[in-house]
């Protein structure tokens, strides 16, 4: 018995980190400066399936569609306790806004038949907070965003409270449920020493070619074909073998991925250059401060 | 999805709950006159409610609205995704409007995105402004004229992007609360209204709503006309009654960096920023507010800007009016003195009070 849980994860820019060297001189984001960090409240979602699989034994599947690099974020799940790790990614899938990716991740997840699907509230690069609920629709899932604690489940019945920042609700649904989860939900379990010493080695078919590839620059292309496939299968064997699926592999219509399957354009980006500068300085005196105030007062600003 | 439409109306969701019209709809319909004279086509509110809509229809129309599709069902009693978006869609399949506008808010984020899956059409999350533009897509001459220039923050506030849909209509969004003004009612205006009866046939509401509990935020930062805001920089829970003493002798609101509430100087209701609520007081006194990116977006229309930091490169001096560099537990007692001795000030009569500093005769 138990449940099934896919969890959905991304690999962010720590935005969090924009200070000092991450901007530019121009005012622009310095990316290479930030690090990629697992989405904070997408490590919610983990944990609150890995209480799920505590209490009611069952599995946990993480997904990630992203290029190879997020392979890691898929790593770190593995040494938090998740039982299996999926990677999608495919060239035709770049260019994909919510509703293709959201579209996209529903093909995945609809081969693994999960009861409960989880997934953080937002992510902190876009903030948009739509893949989650869109995911829900196309599987016709019952949705329920802004999870804070997890209630009961029994049978085929989850209740949970949702925290909705200007009230709570309780509410009842029945399986098979996409629940968005909140960062005041839980305190993530860190990564297990053990686990971690086993699934530092795990890869990806494409991290795989990558290495390959670096290390074997001399050789020639069915040389590096083979030297792939001998190391695929034995990290399969060992069970270190993130699995890679493309668009074909979840059965997606191309019609709906990537720039073609997004209606959203980005028409214009600006920088948000800092200015600096244009204010009125005052010293911290008492003279100062008092003709700041008697400024304030005469143009009406206070008083 | 539907066509481009381009006598399309434009929309506005009217959040409500129990009877009561949301804030948030009404700063739309402030925008979307805007946008829908620009069109030259009509405005409308689209309010989903159990009964009694009319009062609320009434109101929508003094505040803008041309038109009240006004849809009443018990299922719409209590709001949940499934019901309100499977109605939306229903509208917007019989009506085919050119823009929908929804609320950034804990509905309409979970509504929106909802009814842009079953649509199949864009989404654009959190803008900030809204205008009417043309685009041309790059590496093509086809020139789309009068679309929805949806313009949002994104990555953490650092970029502004503007987002349009040029081919997959309608054209949604979402808008954050407080960043569009609102409109002065006009009791004049009367709204036409159209009923539409939602079909339920053979629907069940998947989530059975089981408590549901109102918390009124303890702090109200967006009716307040002064703020002073707290950061890290106020340095321990102790000093950051500073920030409470000036903003009780300005009779403003206390607000908080997001740091300052994980250093838990101050509760989570007091956050501005982008995460937080956005303000635009007359007056924003940031105390020890280094000012990320996420805390200017959602201060910096304020009138004027009142930046107190011990270091002199702090981004938040991009922002302000007016500026001390300097240790606020040294400054804040200062202006606190300076403000409560007004009557010392030449042109001055009587002292400055705020409804949070004793009365006259208690100081003595």
């Amino acid at each position: 018995m138990g449940y099934r849980c896919v969890v959905c994860v991304k690999q962010v820019p720590d935005t969090k980190r924009l200070t000092g060297q991450a901007m530019k001189d121009d005012g622009t984001v310095n990316r290479a400066a930030l690090p990629a960090v697992f989405n904070p409240e997408d490590l919610n979602a983990l944990e609150a399936a890995l209480a799920i699989r505590d209490r009611h034994a069952g599995t946990v599947t993480v997904i990630s569609m992203g290029l190879p690099k997020a392979s890691d974020v898929l790593r770190e799940a593995l040494f938090r306790g998740a039982d299996r790790a999926i990677l999608i990614t495919d060239r035709r899938a770049a260019g994909s806004d919510t509703l293709a990716t959201s579209y996209i991740l529903s093909c995945a997840i609809r081969r693994l038949e999960p009861d409960i699907v989880l997934c953080g509230r937002q992510a902190i690069d876009g903030d948009t907070a739509q893949v989650g609920p869109q995911i829900a629709e196309k599987l016709g899932y019952t949705l329920v965003t802004y999870l804070e604690e997890l209630l009961d489940l029994r049978g085929s019945t989850l209740r949970v409270r949702r925290n909705l920042g200007s009230g709570f609700e309780v509410v009842e649904a029945e399986l098979p449920v996409l629940a968005t989860v909140l960062d005041t939900a839980n305190t993530p379990r860190p990564p297990a020493a053990k686990r971690l010493m086993k699934f530092k080695k795990a890869r990806c078919r494409s991290e795989v070619e990558q290495a390959v590839s670096r290390e074997l620059s001399e050789a020639g292309e069915d040389a590096r074909a083979t030297e792939v496939a001998r190391r695929c299968l034995m990290l399969a064997e060992r069970g270190l073998l993130i699995e890679q699926w493309n668009l074909d592999d979840v059965g997606a219509d191309l019609t709906w991925c990537g720039f073609k399957g997004s209606p959203t354009n980005v028409h214009r980006v600006q920088s948000i250059v800092l200015a600096g500068g244009a204010y009125r300085e005052y010293p911290p005196t008492d003279e100062g401060v008092g003709r700041l105030v008697r400024e304030l007062i005469e143009d009406h600003t206070i008083g | 999805m539907i066509e481009v439409n381009r006598i399309g109306e434009v929309w506005v969701f009217a959040e409500q709950e129990k009877g009561a019209l949301s804030e948030v709809p009404l700063e739309l319909l402030g925008k979307g006159r805007e946008l829908a004279e620009t069109l030259g086509v009509p405005l409308a509110a689209v309010l989903l409610t159990a009964g009694d809509g009319e009062e609320m229809a009434t109101r929508l129309g003094q505040d803008g609205a041309d038109k009240v599709y006004l849809v009443e069902h018990d299922l719409l009693r209590q709001y949940q995704a499934s019901t309100y978006a499977r109605v939306i869609r229903e509208l917007v399949q019989a009506h085919a409007p050119q823009v929908v506008l929804y609320g950034a808010t804990a509905m309409g984020r979970d509504l929106a995105p909802t009814v842009a899956s079953s649509l199949k059409c864009g989404l654009t999350a959190d803008c900030t402004d809204l205008q009417i533009g043309d685009h041309t897509p790059p590496g093509s001459k086809e020139l789309h004229r009068n679309l929805l220039l949806q313009i949002r923050p994104a990555f953490g506030g650092s970029i502004i992007a503007t987002i349009v849909n040029y081919d997959r209509w309608p054209q949604m969004a979402t808008v954050r609360e407080g960043v569009m003004v609102m409109p002065q009612p006009d009791g004049q205006r009367r709204a036409t209204l159209v009923r539409h009866a939602a079909s339920f046939s053979g629907f069940r509401a998947p989530l059975r709503i089981l408590e549901s509990e109102r918390r009124e935020k303890k702090v109200n930062l967006k009716a307040a006309r002064v703020i002073v805001a707290g950061g890290a920089g106020v340095g321990t829970r102790e000093s950051f009654r500073l920030v409470w003493e000036l903003a009780n002798c300005l009779g403003g609101a206390v607000g908080a960096s997001r740091a300052a509430i994980d250093l838990g100087f101050v509760d989570k209701d007091h956050q501005v920023g982008q995460t937080g609520t956005t303000v635009r007081p007359a007056l924003y006194v940031a105390c020890g507010i280094s000012g990320a990116v996420q805390h200017r977006a959602g201060m910096e229309e304020s009138a004027k800007i009142l930046a107190i930091n011990i270091d002199r490169s702090a981004p938040i001096f991009s922002v302000a009016h007016y500026g001390i560099v300097g240790d606020l537990r040294v400054v804040i007692p200062r202006l606190v003195r300076a403000i409560r001795g007004g009557a010392r000030i030449e042109g001055l009569a009587e002292p400055l009070e705020g409804p949070g500093t004793p009365p006259r005769e208690a100081r003595g």
